[in-house]
């Protein structure tokens, strides 16, 4: 059989599709709505306590799966939803996708490892 | 050779979607990966800045505050919210289950994957806010 990259992309597709329905919501919930809307206090997302959970192996590889995955699950479903809305040029819209996910995971290994 | 003209149905590129409810159904759960790769993304930043220092990290949680930060929060997690929901749905036609010879009921399998959303969002929230 020809050897073929589509089950990688397709195992980061449903890793990260399962991965973001279970934490995504409560990850914008934390990062994004929580503190504003007083559902915790300022203090728990403070530079000094984040710093310490990056700092954390556990934390660095819970960051790590948390934002990978959705960010290849979102690239693979965004290339196939421009399809859907008619963007027919599949192979520069894959490589501008696929290229910012790769960009954005490198971008999240480099930072995680400097803490 | 044909001997007559096939019938070739005029379908939109862009609008077929909106022909139907069941296809903007379809929609409404794919552009949700455009919202998840967009908090991704702020994600993404907040990582970057927190390994910048103390500065940059207080500048990101005061931008939080901002209308223009809430209004994208509440955007991003109503998709997010979509996304889970309908992921979850199709989970027996992704991953039938069985028990011994007999098939999990779809009921079943969607159930124990909100039961899991729930505990792990109620956990993820304690812990956040200590």
């Amino acid at each position: 059989m020809a050897k073929s990259h589509k089950p990688i992309i397709w195992g980061l597709f449903a890793g990260g599709g399962m991965v973001s329905a279970f934490v995504t919501p409560v990850m914008i919930l934390i990062t994004g709505l929580a503190v504003p809307f007083h559902l915790i206090s300022r203090e728990a997302m403070s530079y000094d306590r984040v710093h310490a959970f990056a700092s954390n192996p556990i934390g660095k590889l819970l960051l790590f799966v948390v934002i990978f995955l959705p960010a290849w699950h979102a690239a693979h479903r965004l290339r196939i939803t421009a399809h859907d809305f008619g963007l027919r040029q599949d192979i520069p819209i894959a490589v501008v996708l696929y290229v910012t996910a790769a960009v954005g995971t490198i971008m999240t290994i480099s930072a995680l490892l400097k803490m | 050779m044909m001997g007559r003209k096939p019938y070739i149905r005029e379908v939109s590129k862009t609008t077929w979607w909106l022909k139907h409810p069941r296809y903007m159904n379809y929609m409404l759960r794919e552009v949700t990966s455009l919202f998840i790769g967009l908090y991704t993304a702020v994600a993404i930043d907040g990582v970057w800045r927190l390994q910048q220092g103390r500065e940059a990290w207080e500048h990101f949680i005061a931008w939080t505050f901002s209308t223009e930060a809430v209004f994208m929060h509440i955007v991003f997690l109503v998709f997010a919210v979509i996304h889970t929901t309908t992921w979850f749905n199709v989970t027996p036609k992704a991953m039938p289950m069985h028990v011994g010879d007999e098939p999990l009921p779809d009921a079943a399998i969607i159930g124990a994957h909100y039961a899991g959303w729930v505990v792990v969002s109620v956990l993820a929230l304690l812990i956040a806010g200590k």
